[in-house]
């Protein structure tokens, strides 16, 4: 799977109630809180975003509240693939649990700049910034984190083991 | 190589005799959590799954308690939804407003006997790591983990590093649990405890109270902690006799001690007499300064509760300075008892009385302006002292409003004076 966009860049430590503050949190399809991702960083963002676009941010991406409506809102506003040093951890998990791609480089979140157009290939974790012509790395992500998102994330794998646990 | 305390919580619960940091694992729970924002999500995905039951009915806790009693019509939508889900599945932790079980989740699941030592709790909100003062592992996940653990009764974890803080010392007057873990996270970052437990160990452990502790791991979260635990003694097992009684007679926890030889990442000593009473500023709870470094700051607002200092204890601090004194003329004092059984003590011990006397709104256990959601939305411009957990930008209302991260004694204390203010500065003398 390869995803080609170009690039909003924001700092370190992009909290939750920033991706999506809790006024919205009345909200819990996916779509509408699209409408309001980012508002509380970059009011713009909405407007900009296009289909295959990148988030590349500085170090524990995705801190404070457990709220799955961040990557719900990241991922249903277009957002192909998040790029960041390290992600926050409940953010993490929430991004492998529902399929949002992410990426841990420190080199390419440092290295990449606000509106480059990046390709990124999924199957390799090489990140390609077409515009400066450079390229990086990603951490691999371990097999049993693969074989999460390759069921589509953790309800496909439930359904899978459930399935399996049926014919056993 | 011996293993840290949430290590061994989890090899027990993944049916392994070892496990090391690193490894991934699916983990038998003990209970899994929700609330009214992160549950309607769950409810979709939960039927993705195909399970149509939850894989126990006295496993699974839902509290609506962060847009409850309902702000709006879309919260009171979520709400129900939730409600009857909970009937539908028969559902035996879940709370009514009102209800005596009922408050904030991380408040009423220790009260209601639902958590006890080597458990392994997820829940679908930050602050589960709450749990770990009774030497549970307990740990925040988002509404498809939730949803997942409904059905399946298991969790995947990557078994997490540590970092050992060995307390030592007692505190002085007016340091609470909160200026400790405010310090803490100080001194290594939002960012100082990724992917890692935080084990609280030490001589000084003893020194804390159980509120103090429930406070410490309340927080491991904001450095960015899969959890924070505290070792189990004297003081926790009086808890559980008090508030799971039938966990204990069942014999149904166990005791987990670190082994001699575990690894950690780090240690970091923490002399509890040499922490001062601690303000985190806007807008990183790593932002801490201690009282009397910095210049004055006048504040509009104060808030005292939530599920780090929404506890019996944290109410009668909060008298104890309140008692006898006004509330500064411009300043909003609201305080939110964390649960019905401490609201009604309040009412019992005349705590409601004097802080009403003092000028302070009063209010039923909410979640509520914590994370911004109602009961205390900040103005532009608008600065409040909070004795809640977090204070990014725009957390509590507008996004240029500001949250100061402090203990009770120092909120309440800051609610007299219109300004950020220790108990000494209004004349308070510490007891005994």
């Amino acid at each position: 799977m390869k995803a080609t966009g170009t690039v909003f860049k924001y700092g370190s430590n992009v909290d939750t109630d920033v991706i999506i503050p809790a006024r919205y949190l009345n909200l819990s399809e996916a779509s509408q809180l699209a409408k309001y991702c980012m508002i509380d960083l970059d009011p713009t963002f909405v407007q900009r975003v296009k289909p295959g676009d990148i988030l590349v941010a500085g170090p524990n991406f995705g801190c404070g509240s457990s709220r799955e409506h961040a990557p719900m809102a990241i991922k249903a506003a277009g957002i192909s693939c998040v790029i960041a040093p390290t992600f926050a951890r409940i953010f993490y998990r929430n991004a492998i649990n529902m399929g949002l791609p992410i990426l841990e480089s420190a080199e390419a979140a440092a290295a990449i700049a606000e509106g480059d157009t990046v390709e990124i290939d999924f199957d390799t974790g090489r990140i390609a910034d077409a515009t400066t012509g450079k390229t990086y790395q990603a951490q691999p992500f371990p097999p049993f984190l693969q074989r999460i998102m390759e069921s589509g994330g953790l309800v496909g794998y439930v359904k899978a083991k459930r399935a399996a646990g049926k014919k056993g | 190589m011996g293993m840290t305390m949430t290590q061994k919580i989890l090899a027990r619960h993944a049916g392994l005799e070892k496990v090391v940091a690193g490894q991934l694992i699916e983990a038998d729970l003990d209970l899994v959590l929700g609330n009214d924002i992160t549950t309607p999500p769950a409810l979709k995905v939960f039927e993705e799954t195909g399970a149509g039951t939850v894989f126990d009915v006295e496993k699974v806790a839902i509290v609506p308690d962060h847009f409850t009693p309902n702000k709006d019509i879309q919260s009171a939508e979520q709400a129900k939804r939730i409600r009857l889900f909970a009937r539908a599945q028969g559902i035996v932790n879940y709370y009514e407003q009102g209800e005596m079980e009922m408050g904030i989740e991380h408040v009423v699941l220790p009260e209601n006997g639902l958590v006890a030592p080597g458990d392994c709790i997820i829940g679908a909100d930050s602050h589960t790591c709450t749990y770990g003062a009774l030497g549970a592992f307990a740990t925040g996940v988002g509404s498809t983990d939730m949803a997942c653990g409904m059905a399946t009764g298991t969790a995947w974890f990557r078994v997490p590093e540590a970092i050992r803080f060995e307390l030592v010392g007692k505190p002085s007057a007016w340091v609470t649990g909160k200026d400790v873990i405010l310090h803490i996270i100080g001194l290594i970052g939002v960012d100082g405890a990724l992917y890692e437990s935080m084990e609280f160990t030490g001589p000084g452990v003893a020194e804390l109270s159980m509120e103090d502790r429930f406070t410490i791991a309340n927080m491991a979260i904001e450095a960015g902690g899969k959890n924070g635990i505290f070792p189990v003694d004297e003081k926790t097992l009086a808890y559980l006799e008090k508030y799971a009684p039938k966990r204990l007679t069942a014999g149904t926890y166990r005791i987990f001690r670190a082994d001699d030889d575990a690894r950690y990442a780090a240690t970091h000593t923490i002399d509890l007499a040499k922490v001062p009473p601690t303000v985190s500023f806007p807008h990183l709870p790593s932002n801490a300064k201690a009282l009397g470094t910095f210049p004055e700051v006048a504040i509009d607002q104060v808030v005292i509760g939530s599920c780090t200092n929404g506890r019996i204890g944290d109410m009668r601090m909060a008298r104890r300075i309140l008692k006898g004194r006004k509330v500064a003329k411009g300043v909003r004092c609201i305080v939110i008892p964390g649960s019905q059984k401490v609201y009604l003590q309040c009412v019992r011990e005349g705590i409601a009385e004097d802080l009403v006397e003092a000028g302070a709104v009063f209010s039923a256990p909410t979640c509520g302006p914590c994370l911004g959601g109602h009961m205390g939305i900040l103005a532009e411009g608008e600065r409040c002292v909070s004795t809640t957990n977090r204070n990014f930008v725009g957390r509590m209302g507008h996004i240029r409003s500001e949250v100061y991260l402090a203990s009770v004694p120092v909120a309440a204390a800051s609610a007299v004076a219109g300004r950020i203010a220790g108990p000494d500065e209004i004349g308070v003398r510490k007891e005994g």
